[in-house]
């Protein structure tokens, strides 16, 4: 098993790196690559400054959404958990238009939004955890409860982005639409200052994982605290999830697509999956972030527009063959 | 619901909790295994109050194999069996160590050939031999089983009962519930019979299991038969 997670984790990785290096070359806007290897401006530029910054938050985001769906999923034990069908996601972007919507000045700053995504984010999970724990919710009532939470969520920030003044407005419109921008190398250090450390606690946990996805009563007569468990996971897909959402807006179903088709090609094992999942997950934002920008171009599709218009089918079907 | 029952064991020994449905026999399980919280009183292994033990050290002490574990388990046995070490280290990957408990276990259930089959894919008596062959890959000094023998038939149950005698011999405490009653008296040698959460009887087979104490707990007649070898059996049946 040992060997068979190294090649997966090092084939992953090598093709996450191949697609990370050959998207910041694809864009809306031509490229002089004769400018662009001579270090010329304008191409350098938007390479350095847009494209490759934009890229790497692509593949973080993408990578820790994939990684909390498959988290939850293994939590929870049912399929159909992610970040956003357990209400984390509009409980972050809640927190997030709130700290919008209500900060004082026209624009709020990163750590403000920031700190009230994960604020959201950790009620929510607080609570999604609590009843699984305390009123012992099945993982479909639980699903179920993450849905209506979705649905009060999104009904305030609609609330809150029809109070808000015109600038206000916008730039929530904006934020919702789920988008990779780019952002300062700055930012990218405070986002993989926090998303690194946590990741690797959650790819620590894989062998545990593994055993808490036979059921509690195997897991806890194999020596398996699955209460503490839950409530660590629990509280590390919130930091993933808030943390991200904060940057980019909800971004759906990256969660799901990911997870799901990595176990139906490299198995259930978490100790294959997660790695898969983390180096996937990246891959696959960069590629739909790739999409987006140039499909339409000069137009650009929001990257949550395409993971949606993806991961919709892609639901449906998942529920067809269930 | 469990209430007043007051009683200890040591190793090596093999014990059956028998009773009616509802009395209490997967409950006093639970508790050994500390896995339930008891109201009051206690429930102590080694000196040690188990619900309150470290996880890990508790399985170290206790291997439980609980009644429900569901059948979709997409692992393969070897990875099942191997469940049995996460009380020994929470490495990623299984050491030397782990993989040669693994192949003990495997050995001693006969399940060699069984090692990559998908554990989702086997018999209900094929999985309940996986499932004891992690709770010895354990290597706990007390193995505690909850109807074990449901789901199998009676070549694989005599087997079961066989590994459970081995167990013993090798110096393990082997706690077992069980509705076979016959067998109990058969293979264990000593019964704990529970009647609405009460301790109705403690002690050897042919005592605790005596015709009318069992005719009064399950309300039906029971029989003791004994053959020309001296072999004793325990019937019922109106």
């Amino acid at each position: 098993m040992r060997r068979r997670a190294v090649v997966v984790m090092a084939w992953s990785a090598l093709g996450a790196l191949a697609v990370a290096a050959v998207c910041p070359f694809i864009g809306g806007s031509g490229m002089d690559y004769g400018k662009l290897w001579r270090g010329e401006g304008p191409d350098w530029g938007i390479f350095v400054n847009l494209r490759v910054p934009r890229t790497l938050l692509a593949f973080l985001t993408g990578a820790v959404l994939s990684t909390a769906g498959a988290l939850y999923q293994a939590l929870l034990r049912d399929a159909l958990a992610t970040p956003s069908s357990l209400g984390v996601t509009a409980a972050a972007a809640l927190g997030a238009v709130a700290a919008l919507a209500l900060g004082p000045g026209d624009e709020a700053g990163f750590p403000v939004v920031w700190a009230a995504a994960l604020g959201g984010a950790g009620v929510v999970i607080t609570l999604v955890a609590a009843l699984g724990q305390v009123k012992r919710f099945t993982s479909f009532t639980l699903l179920l409860t993450g849905i209506a939470i979705s649905g009060i969520c999104t009904a305030l920030v609609l609330l809150l982005h029809s109070m808000a003044g015109l600038t206000k407005a916008f730039q929530i419109s904006h934020w919702l639409m789920g988008g990779i921008d780019a952002v300062e190398y700055s930012v990218l250090g405070w986002l993989a200052l926090v998303l690194v450390p946590v990741s690797w606690w959650v790819l620590r946990q894989a062998r545990i994982l593994n055993v808490v996805s036979y059921g509690e009563a195997w897991a806890v007569g194999r020596g398996v605290d699955c209460r503490k468990i839950t409530w660590q996971g629990f509280a590390a897909g919130a930091v993933l999830v808030g943390t991200t959402t904060a940057v980019t807006g909800p971004i759906a179903f990256v969660g799901l697509i990911v997870p799901h088709l990595l176990r139906r090609i490299l198995g259930p094992d978490h100790r294959v999956l997660l790695p898969a999942c983390l180096f996937g997950g990246g891959a696959f934002l960069v590629v739909c972030d790739a999409i987006s920008r140039s499909v339409l171009a000069p137009v650009e599709i929001p990257v949550g527009v395409t993971t949606a218009l993806l991961g919709g089918p892609f639901f449906v079907w998942l529920l067809w063959s269930r | 619901m469990v209430d007043g029952i007051d009683a200890s064991a040591d190793g090596p020994g093999l014990i059956a909790i028998v009773g009616p449905n509802g009395a209490g026999k997967s409950t006093l399980l639970d508790l050994i295994a500390g896995q339930k919280t008891p109201a009051s009183g206690s429930c102590r292994l080694n000196g040690h109050e188990a619900h309150s033990m470290p996880r890990a050290a508790l399985c170290r002490l206790v291997a439980h194999v609980p009644q429900l574990v569901p059948g979709e388990i997409p692992f393969t046995v070897e990875e099942v069996v191997l469940t049995g070490r996460i009380p020994y280290g929470r490495g990623l990957f299984e050491n030397d160590e782990d993989r040669a408990a693994m192949e003990s276990a495997l050995r001693r259930t006969r399940l060699e050939g069984f090692r990559e089959r998908r554990f989702s894919a086997l018999s209900g008596g094929e999985k309940q031999r996986v499932l004891l062959a992690a709770a010895l890959c354990q290597e706990a000094p007390m193995v505690l089983l909850d109807e074990p023998s449901a789901h199998l038939d009676p070549e694989n149950e005599a087997e079961m009962w066989e590994l459970l005698k081995e167990l013993k011999a090798a110096g393990k405490l082997v706690i077992v519930v069980t509705h076979h009653l016959g067998l109990a008296a058969q293979h264990c040698d000593r019964v704990w019979l529970l009647e609405k959460g009460k301790l109705a009887a403690d002690g050897v087979p042919c005592d605790a299991l005596e015709a009318g104490r069992l005719e009064r707990v399950f309300r039906v007649p029971f029989y003791w038969h004994q053959n020309a070898e001296g072999r004793v059996f325990l019937t019922y049946g109106r």
